[in-house]
């Protein structure tokens, strides 16, 4: 098949113009000054936001943690449904996703509010208002319900390879279910976990409207920073560009560690 | 030990759907109230469609996501099918520079984007608006049909190609009967895809769009920012209604031809 090599051409030309160049650019932007000389003082103004970086860093970890949790039973148990009922019920999985996620926020805003009907309903019983809404537990709840169906379908892809005769294999030589979990199941579905993994810390931690929409102003994230310094007031493409590279960086070593736990060298997702 | 599976699942269907339907609930409430439902009412539907910002971002919305899923399909599938039959190096040079906008943060893909955009507005007839778009859609998408595509040809004996030429195909016949129908399940998943990110985007969008041209996720964002309008439930119930409405058609039909298949089989 290799005189079909051509036909990648045009593909190839896109990708140096629309992917290969913005992030040379990127880059350029982040070591320039206004004028156009090199200087890293950029780079090293990012410094002074470690805070957000820190709280962006483990509010999508959270986040992440909390999805494998809810996914990995719920992709197992779809994994072992008849055929026919896999597809029903990752079709109800995938349904929320196909609702834009600022309307799914949106949603949140309304459930959360000091009037909303979850401070309504727990006021019934006599407990609140409770302060629920511009806090770091709504942001972390806004990454776990936008991000979910991200963790659960890589893990639902890889668990329903699983042949079901070698859970059947494994139990009858004397694995116990938790036995046949940690050394079967779990082993087996790893690409789908690094993948899930991925797949919610990268736009977890890269947020700027989950955190404006239900961690109100206090809980800056660093995509809102990034935001501000191309769309918002602090216009700053040079700072800008410096904090998106470093947050590049950043996705990018979790990512090599995601690597090594990974047991092949295919391509990530 | 199955009770306990369909309770949990019954649990997490619950944590994804319950908001919205709270939403939906909210679309006929008579006050703006969000939590007090205070008597039916259809108003907000009918202020829905007076409002013509929001009707022609979803024309427009729609336009894009339609021009930016077909042609990064063909694009992404022509790509596919190159690069399978690429030597390593070069091949994961391109897959690596591939997977580049998918592993980024979007915010990132957007960023870099608008500063290509606004170097080339500065010295070229380029204004930020409908074309920005479409072409920062078909940025993203791409990566989605080839990542869809490759996994296919794993599966694909790779002597297939040559077996049909040898046996008298031309290179398209070969093209067309052997590696199409291999790898179409791909194909059909990446334009899915591809659609429904470009449907769904906002961040990347947010980006590359100007004064001129908005999606309805940009709309939607400058609608949640401003004072709190059911309006917005209204739209999200409808939204809603749609999509369920075309997963059960497709589900309809996938399941007509399975029988159909099975018929001929039979």
């Amino acid at each position: 098949m290799k005189q079909l090599k051509v036909l990648s051409l045009p593909y190839l030309v896109w990708m140096v113009i629309f992917i290969v160049v913005p992030l040379l650019m990127v880059a350029f932007f982040a070591f320039t000054t206004e004028d156009g000389s090199f200087t890293i003082e950029n780079i090293s103004d990012v410094g002074q936001y470690a805070n957000i970086f820190v709280r962006s860093i483990w509010l999508a970890l959270i986040a992440t943690v909390i999805c494998l949790l809810l996914a990995y039973p719920l992709a197992f148990i779809l994994s072992r449904m008849e055929k026919h009922k896999q597809g029903t019920m990752l079709l109800l999985v995938m349904l929320p996703m196909w609702m834009n996620f600022l309307l799914r926020t949106y949603a949140w805003m309304t459930l959360l509010g000091n009037n909303g009907i979850i401070n309504n309903l727990l006021g019934m019983i006599g407990i609140g208002p409770l302060k629920l809404i511009n806090t770091s537990g709504a942001v972390v709840l806004g990454m776990v319900y936008n991000y979910l169906p991200f963790m659960i379908l890589p893990l639902y892809s890889v668990m329903q390879k699983i042949d079901k005769s070698v859970l059947e294999a494994a139990s009858d030589l004397g694995c116990s279910f938790r036995n046949t979990l940690f050394r079967v199941i779990v082993p087996l579905s790893l690409p789908g976990i690094t993948s899930g993994i991925t797949m919610v810390f990268v736009p977890a931690i890269s947020t700027f409207i989950i955190s404006r929409m239900l961690g109100g102003g206090s809980n800056l994230l660093i995509g809102d920073l990034i935001e501000m310094q191309f769309l918002g007031n602090s216009y700053n493409p040079h700072l800008g560009a410096a904090i998106s590279l470093v947050l590049m960086a950043i996705i990018l070593v979790i990512m090599t560690v995601m690597n090594q736990f990974s047991p092949d060298d295919q391509v990530l997702i | 030990m199955k009770k306990l599976s369909r309770i949990y699942v019954a649990l997490i269907l619950m944590f994804l759907y319950v908001p919205i339907f709270v939403l939906i609930v909210f679309s006929f409430n008579e006050t703006k109230s969000r939590s007090v439902f205070s008597g039916f009412t259809l108003d907000w539907y009918a202020r829905l469609f007076n409002n013509d910002i929001i009707i022609s971002s979803l024309i427009n919305t729609l336009i894009i996501a339609v021009l930016a899923s077909v042609a990064s399909t063909i694009l992404g599938t022509l790509a596919a099918i190159g690069i399978n039959g690429m030597r390593k190096v070069p091949k994961a040079v391109i897959m690596n520079v591939t997977n580049m906008p998918i592993i980024n943060p979007e915010i990132v893909t957007g960023v870099s984007l608008m500063l290509l955009f606004v170097f080339f507005a500065a010295r070229m007839h380029l204004e930020f608006g409908f074309v920005t778009l479409v072409i920062a859609h078909i940025t993203f998408d791409v990566p989605y049909v080839i990542l869809n595509i490759m996994p296919k040809f794993k599966q694909m004996d790779p002597h297939l190609y040559e077996a049909a030429q040898d046996l008298g195909c031309s290179p398209f016949q070969a093209f067309k009967r052997v590696i199409l129908p291999e790898i179409m399940p791909g194909v059909i998943s990446g334009f899915l895809m591809a659609f429904t990110y470009s449907l769904d985007d906002f961040v990347i969008s947010y980006f590359t769009s100007g004064s001129t041209s908005q999606t309805l996720p940009i709309t939607i964002y400058s609608m949640t920012r401003r004072k709190i309008s059911p309006e917005i439930n209204a739209l999200s119930t409808l939204i809603f209604v749609v999509v369920v409405v075309v997963l059960i058609v497709k589900n309809i039909i996938e399941n007509r031809q399975a029988k159909k298949r099975g018929l001929y089989r039979g």
